[in-house]
Order: C-alpha cells, then structure tokens, then sequence
C-alpha cells in the first residue's frame, strides 16, 4: 500500500513539475522545477531498486548539470518572454511545417499510448532482484562487460569540454 | 569470459592519440610558434587507416562491444578518408577565416574517433555513445567561427535537433532493452529471430523511435530541417567533412541496427523506409533546384542522396548491400572533393559560394573549376564519373527487389538533379567572370587534393569492380 | 506493482519533454525540455532493468546521464556563443538563414 502511495506521490510531483517546466515565462523558475522534477525520478528510482542511479541523478543531475543550466540563465540575465511573444503561434518552424510536427507529435502520442496498452500485461517484477541493487554488481558490469562505453565516455566528455570552453569563451579576452 | 583483445579499437586509438597529441602540442607552443597539427592529424589519421587495413578479413572484436569486421573497417576507411583529404584542405582554410587550429583539429580527430565507434559498434549503447562523441564534435565544428552569427546559428540548429533526435533514438534503444534484455546487436536479433513477436506493438513502437533517430542524423525528409541550415553556417571545408562522415556512420549504424538486429521485421520497417526515401529524393531535388547558394544547394543535393542511399536499405539484397558501401565511398570522394572547391575559393571577407559567385571561374582558376565541374557530374549521376556507377548498382538493387517505383522516382529526381549541377557548370564555363574580384590564391597541396579525389572520382567511374569487390567482401561477412 | 506503470510515467514524460520542445521559443527552456526527454528514458531503463533483473539498464542510466552532461556543457556554450552573436535567445529571431 504504501508503495503505491509513493508511486503515485512521486509520479505526480514529477509530471506536476515537468508541466510546469514548459509552462513558465522565467526559465530561472524553469530551473528550479525541473531541479524538483528530477528529484522526483530519484525518488522512483529507490523504489525501483536502483538507489546508486538516484544517488548519481541527485549528485550529477540536480546538483551539476542544473548549476550549470542556472548560470547559464543568470548569464544571458533576459528573464522573461515578451507576452506577445508568449501569445504567438508556433515557434519551431514556419506554420505549415509546424502543423506537420504537431501532427507528428500527436501520431507519436497515439503510437505510445497504443503500444503501452496493447502490451499492458508485461506483469509485475519477477526477475531476481536480490543484487541488482548493489554497487558491486553495477560495478562490476561497468567495468567487464562496458568498460570500452566507459572509455569512450571519457572521449565524449573531453570533446564536449573543448567544444564547450571555447564556444563560451568571449572574444577578445584570451 | 575471455581475454580482452585491443586490436579492434587500435584504430580508435590512434585517432584519440592524435587528438590528445594535438592539443598538448597546441598548448605548449610558444607564443606566435607554429605547430604543425595538421601533419600530427595526418599521422594519426594514417596510422588508423593502416590498422584498419591490417584488421581487414581479421574478424577482430574487442570487449564485444567492438567488431571490426569487414563491413566496420570499410565505413571506417571512408570516414578515415574523409579526414585526410579534410585536413588537406583545412590548412589554408584556418589560417585564412581565423579558425583556431587546436581546437579543429582535436575536434576532427574526436569525431572521427565517434564515428569509427558507430561504425564498428556491436552494441546499442556503444552506438549511442559513438554517436554523441561525434555528434558533440561536430556541433562544435559547425560553430567554429564563433563570430559568425551564421555559423553560430546554424550550429545552434544543428544542436537543438540533434539533442532532440538522440532522446529519441535513446526511447527506442530503452524499449529494445526492455523487450529483448540486451543492448547487445546479435543478442537482440537472435531473440527477435527466436520468437515470433511479430507486429507486437512494442518492437513496432522500438523500431520507431529507432528510426526517428537514425533518420535525423541522416538527414531524411521529414527529419531534414537543420541540414541546410547547418551546412550553410559551416566553414565549407567542415560542411565537406560532415556530409561524407556523418552520413557514412550513421548509415553505418542504421543499416547495421536494422539489417541485423531488426532483420526478422524488415517487413515492417522496409515500408516506412519506403516513403522516407522518397520523399527524401523528392524534397531534396525539388528544393536544391531553386537555391542560389552553392553550399544550400549541395545541402539540399545531399539530403537527396541520402535518399538514394536508403533506397539501397529497402532493397536490402546482395546488390542493395554492396551498392550501399559503394555509393557511399563515392558519394564521400565526390562531396569531398566539391566542398574542397567551394572551401578554396572562398577568402577572407567573402564566402564566394553564392552561384553569381562562380560566373566564369574556368577563366579565372580553370583547375579549380575542373574538378568541381568533375564533382558536380558524379552527383548529377552522368558517366564516367563515381556517381553513374553508384546510382547504377542502387537503382539495379531496387528493380531486382521489385522496387519499381523506387528506381523509377530515382532517375528522375536524378534527371532534374542534373539540371541544377548543370547550371553550375554553364555558370562556369559559358559566362564571363564579374571581373571585380582577384580570384584567390589556392595552395599547392591543396590543388594537388584536389586533384588527386578528381582522379578518384574518374577512376571509381571507369574502373569500379576493385572497389565493388571489396564491398562484396564486407557485405559477406555480416547479415 | 508493474513496469507498465512507469513506461506509462515515463511515456508522459517523454511527451511533455517534446511539446516543450515544438512549443516553447526560449531557447534555455527548449533545451531543458530535451532534458527532460532524457529523464524520462531513464525511469524507463530503470524499470525494464528491474523488470529483467539485469542491472544493465541502471548501468546505461549512468551513461546516460554522464551523456546528457556532455551535451549541456556543449549546448549550453553554443547558447552563449549565440547570445554573444544576436543579443537573443528567442527561436524565432534565428532567422540570418531562412529555415
């Protein structure tokens, strides 16, 4: 019982705060509730039975990257989105080209909702889950059978840390 | 568990090697010193290309995740390529728009390293991971003038839709795993070929999102709205670099994930690839015919090859197969040798890439203009050139699979395609140049590049059978 | 408790993540959409990791965390350099080249 409880807590929490993610004219607000949205996730990750993901989406996620996303903010110092921006149509594209994404968007809301009920009784959990938790086992699957992913991570990042530091350094100051 | 053997990444390795040599020897230059990066960018490349040769028929695979075989090191040879002959070109090119060469140069290096990955991945985590290794490069490339609001504009493009395919791609990897209990390749076909799920609405729902993704990345209509945006905004030599590499690893990938792993519902994929491929020559033919810019118009040129390309996925027979690799190859030689042009006629106040822009170039620099004259026929697809050979043996593939309709959208997309390569070439020849501009100096190795993929694009058009046989030999040995 | 319940939130997720995307012109915001996309795959990999009893899909949330890093760094430098460029981080004035 009180499980479901806090499936349906957390579940909720986290739609209520991704809405209103999209929903706000300050991205800083933005920020913070997404923040809460992926604390939400962490949450049900532990129900889950992966507290080491929701220690690292806490620690990585929420804390790091979101910094990140609220300097970023706080750099570009431009708040809000004019009203008459806000109240403007489409902004990807031009109108009929984002009538086909919307149409698009919609055909792929129709397909997840078909597929998930369609397979509805993929059943409870029933795989043995007496160590799946531990950092050991996540450990030792990261190392043996992903250590080349893991390497190859490391090359991601330092491309992204080049890329990164010398797209946001300002002209004229090296 | 068997003991892990490095040699199907040495190639990944040389390639990182020489990223990390590159920026240690940009970091600790003196001040106004010149390094050579690009000669270290060369060796490194050529060190990679030289494993890859030596792996060829090996059936290396490290750590599972990595399989070197034959279909892997050809894409990856092709890629391999496309780096060198980039770097020939890039030297002039740097100095010229102020591109810091450090950072380029590592930033090439890494997305080379990502793309071999996808090529070669066993693995749906490898090949995302491949993915994002060059997809983040190539962001970054596409904006390496960062004081260029086109450029930086259109790397912002290219990253937002890229961000937006990868969580996409992403979905469909997560539901493969949910379905099959692996991430890996072969693992995942043996368990779709083991039971009969057919049309479960989640292998359906997998190879989907699966498809989104891929599709993105290259470039098929509908999911083609950044490619001439980004390829407009890029450095031209970057734009040559990114239509040849990009789009060989992701197909790469593609084909590998769905003719492999999906193999057991090409009947319900092949459909969807169906309308992707043409609509994807369509759109790309009758767009490109009415742009003004010479690198739009070759953006909108190689979203219509990628649809030729996917027409050899839905034949997916022997020929289909073979004709994939080929066209590939020469579509990667021709597109080199193209942007190589455009990138060397450029200066330093002005892009020149606009059609006005090459109004009697056969007066002003006449080898220049005789390669991209070379270069547009094997894209129009007209003999002896690399291209007539690729489209030959795609459009063969797709009437000997009953694909009528595909091979006959086909040639006359390429018809029209001719139309606009053609008004290229009268730009050049028939017209008098404007006259105002002193036609820019191109360097010596430069123009010998330039001529040497010229060479190959003529060569690949009257003797093809060594490299059609190659594309056999690394079709044997997967699927 | 099923699996069916959270490839439901995490589907839920996901689509609020792409209407954030197609609807919203901050450009900050559109990118913290795409987060959100990521998010959601993970509750996803984590379920069906659980669902199969093979730590596998945890280890792939971590990659896939370290992943979606990676590109903020990147994103979020190209935002700048942008920024720096236009005076703007509303999607419709990236209009130098039409779409």
């Amino acid at each position: 019982m009180g499980e479901w409880l806090l499936f349906y807590a957390f579940s909720l929490v986290a739609i209520l705060a991704s809405a209103l993610v999209i929903g706000q004219r300050n991205p800083m607000y933005s920020v913070l509730l997404l923040v809460a949205s992926f604390g939400a996730s962490a949450g049900l990750y532990v129900q889950l039975d992966a507290p080491f993901v929701a220690v690292t989406q806490i620690i990585v996620y929420a804390g790091a990257v979101m910094v990140l996303f609220l300097y970023v903010v706080m750099l570009l110092n431009q708040p809000r989105e004019d009203a008459s921006e806000w109240d403007r149509t489409h902004p990807l594209r031009r109108p009929g080209l984002a009538r086909l994404g919307a149409i698009l968007a919609a055909l792929l809301v129709v397909e997840l909702g078909w597929a998930l009920v369609r397979s509805g009784t993929l059943g409870a959990f029933t795989g043995d889950t007496s160590s799946l938790a531990s950092v050991r086992t996540i450990g030792q699957v990261m190392f043996s059978d992903y250590v080349f992913a893991f390497e190859a991570t490391s090359v991601l990042i330092l491309a992204a840390l080049v890329g990164g530091v010398y797209l946001a350094h300002r002209e004229g100051s090296r | 568990m068997i003991s892990p053997s490095f040699n199907a990444i040495v190639p990944m390795l040389c390639a990182t090697a020489g990223a990390l040599v590159v920026m240690l020897a940009e970091s600790w230059r003196a001040r106004g010193e010149r390094m050579p990066l690009g000669v270290l960018g060369g060796i490194a490349l050529s060190a990679a290309g030289i494993a890859l040769a030596l792996l060829w028929d090996q059936q290396a695979s490290s750590f599972g995740v990595i399989v070197a075989d034959n279909f892997g090191i050809f894409v990856s040879l092709v890629v391999v390529v496309a780096g060198l002959v980039s770097i020939a070109f890039s030297s002039q090119v740097l100095d010229r728009d102020g591109i810091p060469r450090g950072e380029y140069y590592a930033l090439l290096l890494f997305a080379i390293v990502g793309m071999m990955m996808m090529a070669t991945a066993n693995d749906l985590l490898v090949v995302f991971i491949g993915l994002e290794v060059m997809s983040v490069a190539v962001y970054v490339l596409t904006g390496i003038r960062r004081d260029d609001p086109r450029g930086v504009e259109g790397a912002f493009k290219y990253f937002l839709l890229g961000a937006f395919a990868s969580a996409f791609l992403l979905y469909g990897v997560a539901f493969t795993f949910g379905l099959t209990g692996t991430t890996r390749l072969d693992g995942i076909g043996q368990f779709l070929a083991a039971r009969s799920m057919s049309s479960s609405p989640m292998v359906l729902l997998a190879m989907g999102l699966l498809l989104v993704g891929f599709a993105f990345k290259i470039s098929a209509v509908p999911f083609h709205m950044w490619t001439p945006d980004a390829y407009e905004g890029a450095p031209a030599v970057v734009t040559g670099f990114m239509s040849t590499g990009v789009k060989a690893a992701a197909f790469a990938a593609f084909t590998r994930v769905f003719l492999s792993a999906f193999e057991p519902f090409s009947a319900d994929w092949a459909p969807l690839v169906w309308y992707l491929a043409i609509a994807t020559m369509v759109l790309g033919t009758v767009v490109g015919v009415a742009q003004h810019n010479l690198k739009r118009m070759l953006a909108y040129s190689s979203i219509a090859h990628g649809g030729y390309l996917l027409v050899g996925l839905v034949a997916a027979n022997q020929v289909g197969k073979e004709a994939i690799l080929f066209y590939l190859a020469a579509y990667a030689v021709t597109n080199l040798a193209a942007f190589g042009a455009i990138a060397l006629l450029g200066t330093a106040d002005r892009a020149n890439d606009t059609l006005q822009d090459y109004r009697g170039l056969w007066q002003s620099r006449p080898m220049v203009a005789g390669v991209l004259t070379v270069a547009l026929l094997s894209l129009g697809g007209l003999p002896p050139t690399a291209g007539f050979i690729g489209k030959w043996y795609i459009f063969s593939a797709a009437v000997s699979a009953g694909y009528y309709g595909l091979a006959i959208a086909g040639v006359l997309t390429s018809v029209i395609s001719v139309f606009f390569y053609l008004r290229v070439v009268v730009m050049m020849y028939m017209t008098e140049p404007a006259g105002t501009i002193a036609p820019p100096v191109v360097s010596r190795a430069a123009l010998a590049t330039l001529a040497v993929t010229a060479a190959i694009i003529l060569y690949l058009g009257v003797l093809p059978t060594a490299l059609l046989d190659l594309a056999a030999a690394s079709i044997d040995t997967i699927f | 408790m099923t699996s069916t319940h959270y490839l439901v939130l995490s589907a839920a997720l996901f689509m609020i993540g792409v209407f954030g995307v197609v609807t919203r012109r901050n450009i900050v915001i559109i990118f913290m959409s795409i987060e959100l996309m990521l998010n959601a795959v993970n509750i996803n990999l984590i379920a069906f990791s659980l669902q199969w009893g093979n730590s596998l899909g945890q280890v792939f949330t971590i990659f896939v965390i370290a992943v979606a890093a990676a590109e903020a760094a990147v994103g979020l430098g190209i935002i700048l350099a942008l920024y720096r460029n236009k005076e703007t981080i509303n999607i419709d004035e990236m209009n130098v080249m039409k779409w």
